[in-house]
């Protein structure tokens, strides 16, 4: 009788150690990209601690912080075109920030107002995904559609270490090998799902292995180098637009901060484990130490970006605050494309109390 | 008795059900170590080992799938739902493997086993975290539904949904979980499942609430009787499948008017089928149309506009002084 169990030893692609220096191919990338990936790593761990400060201060309501996770996002995000199809958890802010979601608009998702939910039309950005895993599926309908309709966009889809035990990822990935289907699967493995660590959350010891069972090809990439993440990301895209099919990447992260603003993590993970990710991997420091050996960037120039950064968001929380207050009849709308007979009633009767000051 | 909040009556009722009997065991994420997002379980993990408390995988199809033959094979599990919009995952094993199985096998097959999870508006709650959606389940024969709204009722009805050999879904109202204390008695003791509560008796008319909406009803009879002297009878259905449809209709013929108050979305809600029954056997007590006061056929709205959509004390009054004075 043959048997069929694996060990696949899956390796971790690198190109900067956790000291800055680099251990394998650098991309093809100018000085000015490497710095403006570094500006928007800064700038977006910036904006994660103010909607943090924010949310302790009641302004917005619950947050999901991604610090720890920015070269996965910044990294992934720039090796794609901002008309390809984006699925996203709510946790790829820093992401869709670089990808051109203004962050006042993040900031108004976090606000719980409805018009947070309403992604600008210059993207296919679909609205951010609470349903873990919910989304998936969808990127592999879009990228066939891209495909079927005869364009260059592919689709990608971003999840968590703990989405990849839901259903929908295992069917998505069927999906997408059967059809060959232009879909970048984005899993951040940030070793957490809320309490639960990875190794609880599966038994295979690497997440980029699960592809072999589809038949797509899958990559684990050390998630805190953004020169490694881009590379991946880049070469996964030129596949899925050469019509190659589906690639799954797991980028190996951590997220430094806690599930949630309603969270506490010291309840389930110990502080070793964190002082480690934060003091020896932290994807900020690494590369802003391969930029200063570069010769590229120096302590005033960091200053200076702090400072502009700050004032960037600072302006951007001024916008979202000062954003018109969501009208209180706005829920009947856009639950349908024209407004039903029944709900219209409903509508009527709501506005109707509401000018009569009988509040609801 | 000790005096407790619903979260805590109902870590109660599952550590003294643990206690007793050897096949109950609880599953579900972030319930272990963490306790679960509410703590409904904390504590628990602790006592009982890692093999009678489970931090599942995320997969909430997978929980109650596994919960099921759990269930089959002489276990009793209490599967969590952290949040009750979730249970769309789950659809096809709670509504046509869970709820099926005594039917399909004739009988040869139960699967008793309870699930639990939190809903409700009124706490801002991301999206999709505050649905109320019995009226699915009250749809799918062969479940059970209980909803508490007051801590005693919370540890009885639990501990009953355990004792009991079909599978029950037992939905917790986030905001009630530590809105006030209540007496609980210590050990075990069981509120029967199916048995509404009349809380406050009357005779203008009859107020039928669960879960949240209880104290809601409470209020706003407080303020149609301060105001107007309107005299309420409040009932807290307490179990939506099976509805306790004897204390309704017992009522409705002494006051000849009804008023429901439930969170869910109105169109086919569970304010229909129990004015339907109204209308099936005490038609000729009426005095007044029905009344529903419920939440508006739209999606849960965003947490800055929840409480324009929440039914509250004052569109309730407003419903059951209309009524009163049809
Ligand atoms: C279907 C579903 N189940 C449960 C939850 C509650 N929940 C929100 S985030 C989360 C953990 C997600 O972990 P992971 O997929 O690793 O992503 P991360 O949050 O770490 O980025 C859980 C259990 C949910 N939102 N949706």
């Amino acid at each position: 009788m043959k048997t069929y169990t694996a060990d696949f030893g899956v390796s971790m692609y690198q190109i900067l150690a956790e000291d800055g220096s680099v251990r394998g191919d650098l991309p093809e990338l100018s000085d000015d990209k490497l710095i403006e990936f570094y500006k928007w790593m800064l700038l977006t761990r910036l904006y994660d601690q103010r909607a943090f400060n924010l949310q302790r201060q009641g302004r917005i309501g619950t947050y999901a912080p991604f610090s720890g996770q920015e070269a996965a996002q910044i990294g992934s995000f720039a090796a794609l075109k901002n008309t390809d199809w984006l699925a996203t958890s709510y946790r790829e802010m820093a992401g869709l920030i670089y990808h051109g979601l203004p962050m006042e608009h993040a900031l108004l998702y976090s606000m719980g107002h409805p018009d947070g939910g309403k992604m600008p039309t210059n993207l296919n950005v679909l609205p951010v995904q609470i349903i873990i895993a919910g989304q998936v599926l969808h990127a592999v309908g879009a990228g066939l559609a891209s495909k079927l309709r005869g364009e260059s966009n592919i689709a990608v889809t971003y999840y968590g270490d703990g989405a990849s035990s839901q259903g929908d990822v295992h069917e998505a990935m069927n999906f997408a090998a059967v059809y060959k289907a232009p879909v970048i699967f984005f899993c951040q493995n940030n070793h957490w799902a809320i309490s639960v660590p990875v190794s609880k959350q599966m038994a295979t010891p690497t997440i980029a292995q699960k592809a072999v069972a589809y038949g797509m090809e899958g990559i684990r990439v050390d998630g805190n180098d953004v020169l490694a993440v881009y590379s991946a990301m880049k070469y996964a895209a030129d596949r899925a637009r050469s019509g190659e099919g589906p690639t799954l990447i797991e980028a190996v992260t951590y997220r430094l901060g806690s599930h949630t603003t309603a969270d506490d993590p010291t309840r389930y993970r110990n502080e070793t484990e964190l002082k480690e990710w934060q003091e020896k991997r932290d994807p900020l420091i690494r590369f802003r130490i391969f930029l200063e050996n570069k010769g590229i960037w120096n302590e005033q120039q960091e200053n200076e970006w702090r400072e502009e950064a700050k004032q960037k968001i600072d302006a951007a929380v001024e916008k979202a605050e000062s954003h018109p207050k969501a009208e209180p009849s706005s829920f009947f709308d856009h639950v349908y494309a024209d407004l039903t007979g029944p709900l219209a009633e409903q509508k009527q009767d709501f506005v109707q109390r509401l000018n009569q000051g009988e509040g609801r | 008795m000790a005096n407790m909040t619903m979260i805590q009556a109902i870590q109660d009722a599952m550590r003294v059900a643990m206690e007793a009997d050897s096949r109950v065991l609880v599953l579900g994420e972030d319930i272990g170590k963490n306790g679960g997002v509410f703590r409904a379980t904390e504590g628990l993990m602790a006592a009982f080992g890692e093999n009678r408390v489970i931090d599942t995988p995320l997969a909430e199809s997978g929980i109650i799938g596994t919960a099921v033959g759990l269930a089959l094979n002489g276990m009793r599990p209490i599967a969590e739902i952290q949040f009750l919009g979730f249970i769309y995952e789950t659809m096809d094993q709670v509504s046509a493997q869970a709820a099926r199985m005594r039917f399909r096998s004739q009988g040869r097959f139960s699967v008793p086993m309870v699930i639990r999870s939190p809903f409700g508006g009124g706490v801002r709650t991301p999206e999709l975290h505050s649905d109320s959606l019995e009226a699915l389940f009250l749809h799918s024969p062969g479940i059970k539904v209980v909803m508490p709204s007051n801590p005693y009722d919370a540890k009885g009805l639990l501990l009953a949904a355990l004792a009991d050999d079909d599978p029950v879904l037992f939905l917790e109202p986030m905001k009630l979980y530590r809105a006030f204390r209540g007496e609980v008695p210590e050990g075990s003791y069981q509120v029967p499942l199916g048995k509404a509560n009349v809380v406050q008796e009357g005779n203008d008319v009859t107020v039928i609430a669960w879960g949240p909406t209880v104290p809601v009803a409470l209020e706003a009879a407080k303020s149609v009787s301060d105001q107007q002297g309107v005299s309420c009878e409040v009932i807290d259905l307490r179990t939506i499948s099976p509805i306790d449809i004897d204390t309704i209709v017992n009522s409705v013929q002494k006051t000849g008017k009804a008023v429901i108050v439930h969170e869910a979305v109105r169109a086919g809600g569970v304010g229909a089928e129990i004015t339907a029954q109204i209308n099936e056997r005490a038609f000729l007590s009426l005095e007044a149309p029905v009344a529903r006061v419920t939440g508006y056929d739209t999606p849960y709205p965003v947490p800055t506009l929840e409480d324009y959509w929440l039914p509250d004390a004052k569109r309730t009054g407003e419903a059951i002084l209309r009524t009163v004075h049809f």
